[in-house]
């Protein structure tokens, strides 16, 4: 058992390493998104090019959707997320503590 | 509860096919407009067998045991948060995880494709972030072909023995890389290179997105493999319950 956790431990560690040490190894990188990178290559290819369809949401407010709304989408999105499974992953630490069954080992 | 659910999947699943059969209909990963209505059409027809039989099998696994829906639930809310999260990356530029890995590894490709194209109509929907005219496309490469890779290195894996956290952690770190694979390939083919064609054009999109992607497919390695653990150690009933442990034990 503890060795399963020193392995968590472990994995942990290196997932937050892998998230955040570019942000500190590349200062003053702009970190656009990927997807716009995208863009830039098609333009790049085939010369300049006008999409022929524009975001839906973007068509409703008349213009780009505010970078402070974006996030605020984003979070929502976690946030339902993190909600369900963190909702579901209570019931089932609950149910193990509460239940005594054979097959825990 | 479960009626409900039910109908959710269904309602869903029949706009997202409606989407992707009209020519108005939209992607994920590759930008709003930027794939022309044929090759929008093209991919979205692609998608719809595997929605179909990805429902079915959903369904099936409801009918089986209700039970089924805890993991299911988890399993579409990894994606739904796994993919919102941007993460910085090696090459100076923001990209994001897919989260498909997990639901390809309990539920098998097909099932994920449902999960898949519900977070990317949210996306696509209010985050103007892929798009309804993309949407077959994006759901080919995310919903579809990157679970499919993930499915069958993990069987693979059980096959030859090999660990079974490391055979996760590998099948799911490939399934992301080769997400933006297939994107790039999808791209190419919309936007061939005026000299060479198609070939060159691939590997200037693989060139945008695998430097990006590779760290953060590896991140999603290790956080698949971290909740595979956490489910192992409290969720043993359910996983069993899906023929987790069929093969191995």
């Amino acid at each position: 058992m503890s060795k399963t956790k020193r392995t968590v431990l472990i994995l942990i560690v290196v997932a937050i390493l892998i998230a955040f040490v570019p942000l500190f190894a590349l200062k003053g990188a702009k970190f656009g998104g990927s997807d716009d990178a995208g863009s830039v290559m098609i333009e790049k290819i085939s010369g300049e090019y006008k999409p022929w369809f524009t975001p839906v949401l973007e068509n409703i407010i008349h213009g780009e959707l505010p970078g402070e709304v974006e996030s605020l989408l984003f979070c929502l999105q976690t946030g339902i997320g993190v909600g369900i499974f963190a909702f579901c992953m209570g019931r089932l630490v609950e149910r193990k503590k509460w239940t005594k069954d054979k097959e825990n080992e | 509860m479960l009626k409900k659910n039910k109908r959710l999947i269904v309602s869903l699943t029949i706009i997202s096919v409606s989407m992707s059969i009209t020519p108005v209909a939209s992607a994920m990963h590759i930008m709003e407009g930027y794939l022309l209505p044929q090759y929008c059409i093209a991919w979205g027809i692609l998608c719809v067998p595997f929605l179909v039989v990805g429902f079915l099998s959903l369904k099936k696994r409801l009918k089986e045991n209700r039970k089924n829906i805890t993991l299911m639930a988890m399993a579409g809310a990894f994606i739904f948060v796994i993919s919102s999260l941007k993460i910085p990356s090696v090459t100076g530029s923001c990209s994001h995880m897919t989260g498909t890995g997990l639901g390809a590894i309990l539920f098998g490709p097909v099932a994920v494709s449902i999960l898949g194209i519900i977070v990317l109509l949210f996306q696509a929907i209010l985050l103007a972030h892929g798009g309804i005219t993309t949407l077959g496309a994006n759901t080919f490469s995310m919903a579809i072909a990157g679970p499919l890779l993930t499915f069958i290195l993990y069987k693979l894996g059980t096959k030859l023995k090999i660990n079974r956290m490391v055979s996760i952690f590998i099948a799911a770190c490939m399934g992301d890389l080769f997400t933006y694979s297939v994107t790039s390939v999808q791209l190419a083919l919309a936007y061939p290179s005026v000299e060479g064609g198609v070939i060159p054009s691939v590997v200037k999109f693989l060139g945008v997105f695998a430097p990006t992607q590779l760290p953060l497919s590896i991140l999603e390695g290790i956080i698949t493999v971290l909740i595979i653990i956490a489910l192992e150690t409290y969720a043993k009933p359910e996983l069993k319950m899906l023929g987790f442990y069929k093969e191995v034990k």
